[in-house]
């Protein structure tokens, strides 16, 4: 129980955090101060609560139970190659965005589309696909909470009862504070769950008697050894994964807040300090999901081991309904949280439980983000600001932040966690099929509308095809995957446990692909924006 | 010049993640660090060591004076 009030005490400091936000704020009912903080945020600030939105509950629950089951592998595949991208992508798009923004008051990535394509509809159509793939984050942070309130409080909270506190309190400083609160409460939550590494790999080193015995004997036995190495990962799979990050900075709740640094020299620490951030939370989580295959005295880990060896051994036999029961049986996803119930005293298990809340609790940019995309997007564009003036406008985007965390929290009520956890994949993929669109904007001259139309088309519909083909075709056991299309003798087609191949590769590398070439092509075909325009963009560089 | 080095330091960094050498190794570094996972992250070091290179030598502060003339403009005509 202790553990759980902490995590409640927690809960009020956050919501605390974001009314005083709004007090600040109190008497500017002008969207941009609601939806980009007057575009005034300081460099920490900035660097942290850029660098939290950016970090959901994966960072913590999840990339420990992925390294619980796949080894050391997952740092490669997810952090290090966003260590090198994401930084990347902030250097070269972000500032450039914050500098449009700037001059020509843009709020949404939408709204500079519009403007550098000469498109009213276009826009409309790349809002709804971005706004489609962000919904499921939301859910599953709500879902997440739910979760790990429930473990938490070892069961006295309901899941029904802690999704709906955690919705409650990121809907009322999402609502009260717009982009300050939420901005100050992510960077509490970031140097929160920065501390958490550090911390939790001290205390279960500790508990474990250091983890030198610990990791030789993984080496020595041959069950384990493959844990510390990445034989069991194909390298195409492992190149597949750097294209992941480029999601990054097409994801608009990352854009918008490229828009709320006070000066453009405050990207500069966010640039040079990502990777270090991500490597201070990465490493010492994966480290410890890949000792917790040397924890003999929790029964929850030793069952999680048993369905995974089954399923390795007999997995091929059985049908596709076991295999997922044994698959969730050996999901890792709390195997941090078992680990600190075992080694932490009750109140560090409660500040630990507290950090992991803060990774769990990221949707709320992705709220505000929504928010300010339909009020911008949709709201003003078609009218809605020039009648009903700008207070409506943000209390507009306030009735939307409420009528969309009630959405999320009655699916996530509803549905299983499993079609979420899918869709944030598939999310993934697509907005990295997005990113050519910031690319050609900003650094193309020759692009057009109607190439931006047939990134968005084409990124929709390989989302759907993907979807579709991993809904109809069930996932192999480990081993050898099931090959779908084969023209000519080549394995052009495969279906993986893990999800889908293409010639050996994840679907986003022919998703980014295509969509660059669907722009350079179909912009190449048609017509160019007007010189004036162009002017504003590239000055008088050529194209 | 100089930014064509960057371009190729950047270029040589992405392709020294996919680190094929320490693939099937399972070597502990320090006794209990797995070597593959010791080398991802020394790159992640290596990642913010290339970004302060960008940030110090090939900064875009072409923009920075853009928005800052704009905002000067924009002053004078209120």
């Amino acid at each position: 129980m202790i553990p759980a009030i902490v995590v409640f005490l927690y809960l009020a400091t956050v919501l605390y955090i974001g009314i005083f936000a709004f007090r600040h704020a109190r008497g500017k009912e002008e969207a941009e101060d609601y939806f980009l903080a007057s575009r005034s945020l300081g460099p920490f600030v900035f660097l942290f609560s850029l660098f939290g939105t950016n970090m959901t509950a994966f960072a913590i629950l999840g990339s420990s139970g992925h390294a619980f089951n796949n080894g050391i592998v997952t740092f490669g595949l997810m952090a290090s190659s966003s260590g090198l991208v994401i930084p990347l992508t902030i250097f070269l798009v972000g500032t450039r965005v914050w500098a449009l923004g700037k001059k020509y008051g843009f709020m949404t990535p939408v709204q500079m589309f519009r403007d550098r394509w000469e498109c009213t509809h276009i826009g409309t159509v790349i809002f709804v696909v971005q706004a489609v793939l962000l919904v499921p984050y939301i859910i599953i942070g709500i879902m997440g909470g739910g979760t790990t309130l429930n473990a938490i409080s070892g069961g006295f909270v309901p899941f029904w009862f802690g999704g709906a506190i955690v919705a409650l309190v990121v809907m009322s400083y999402v609502f009260f504070g717009g982009m300050r609160g939420t901005a100050w409460v992510n960077t509490f939550q970031t140097v929160l769950f920065l501390c958490f590494g550090a911390i939790a790999l001290a205390v279960i080193g500790i508990g474990m008697g250091g983890f030198r015995s610990a990791a030789q004997a993984l080496q020595a036995a041959p069950a384990t050894s493959w844990l510390l190495t990445r034989e069991r990962i194909s390298p195409y799979y492992f190149f597949s994964y750097t294209f992941i990050p480029l999601s990054a900075i097409a994801f608009p709740h990352i854009l918008i807040f490229c828009l709320t640094a006070r000066k453009m020299a405050q990207f500069k620490k966010t640039v040079i300090f990502y990777p270090i951030c991500i490597l201070a939370i990465w490493l010492p989580c994966v480290f410890l999901g890949v000792m917790a295959n040397r924890v003999t005295e929790i029964p929850q880990i030793r069952e999680k081991q048993e369905a995974r060896r089954v399923l390795a051994t007999q997995g091929r036999t059985m049908d596709p309904e076991h295999r997922d029961e044994l698959r969730d049986k050996s999901a890792g996803d709390d195997v941090i949280m078992l680990l600190l119930q075992q080694y932490a005293p009750l109140w560090l298990a409660g500040l630990l439980g507290a950090g992991i809340m803060a990774a769990v609790m990221a949707s709320d940019s992705q709220i505000l983000a929504l928010s300010t995309m339909f009020t911008e997007d949709v709201f003003a564009f078609y009218g809605g600001k020039r009648r009903f003036g700008e207070a409506v406008q943000v209390q507009t985007g306030r009735l939307f932040i409420v009528l969309i965390t009630l959405f999320a929290y009655i699916v996530a009520l509803q549905a299983p966690e499993t079609i979420f956890e899918l869709a944030i994949q598939y999310a993934f993929s697509g907005y990295a099929a997005l990113s050519p669109l910031l690319i050609a904007a900003l650094f193309w001259k020759g692009s057009t509308k109607w190439g931006a139309l047939a990134v968005t088309v084409w990124t929709a519909s390989t989302v759907i095809a993907v979807a579709v083909l991993q809904a109809t075709v069930p996932a192999p056991a480990p081993g050898p995957p099931t090959v779908l299309w084969v023209p000519g003798g080549v394995e052009i087609l495969t279906r993986t446990p893990g999800g889908t191949a293409v010639y050996g590769f994840m679907p986003v590398v022919p998703m980014v692909i295509g969509s660059t070439l669907l722009m350079i092509v179909v912009s190449m075909l048609t017509q160019k924006p007007a010189t004036s325009t162009l002017a504003k963009y590239f000055g008088g560089r050529k194209p | 010049m100089k930014k064509l080095l960057l371009v190729l330091a950047v270029v040589v960094l992405y392709v020294l993640h996919q680190d094929v050498w320490f693939w099937r190794s399972s070597r502990l570094v320090f006794g209990f660090i797995p070597i593959g996972l010791f080398y991802q992250g020394c790159f992640s070091v290596a990642a913010a060591l290339l970004m302060w290179l960008l940030v110090t030598y090939a900064w875009p502060s072409h923009l920075e004076q853009e928005v800052e003339e704009t905002d000067t403009r924009e002053e004078r005509r209120a």
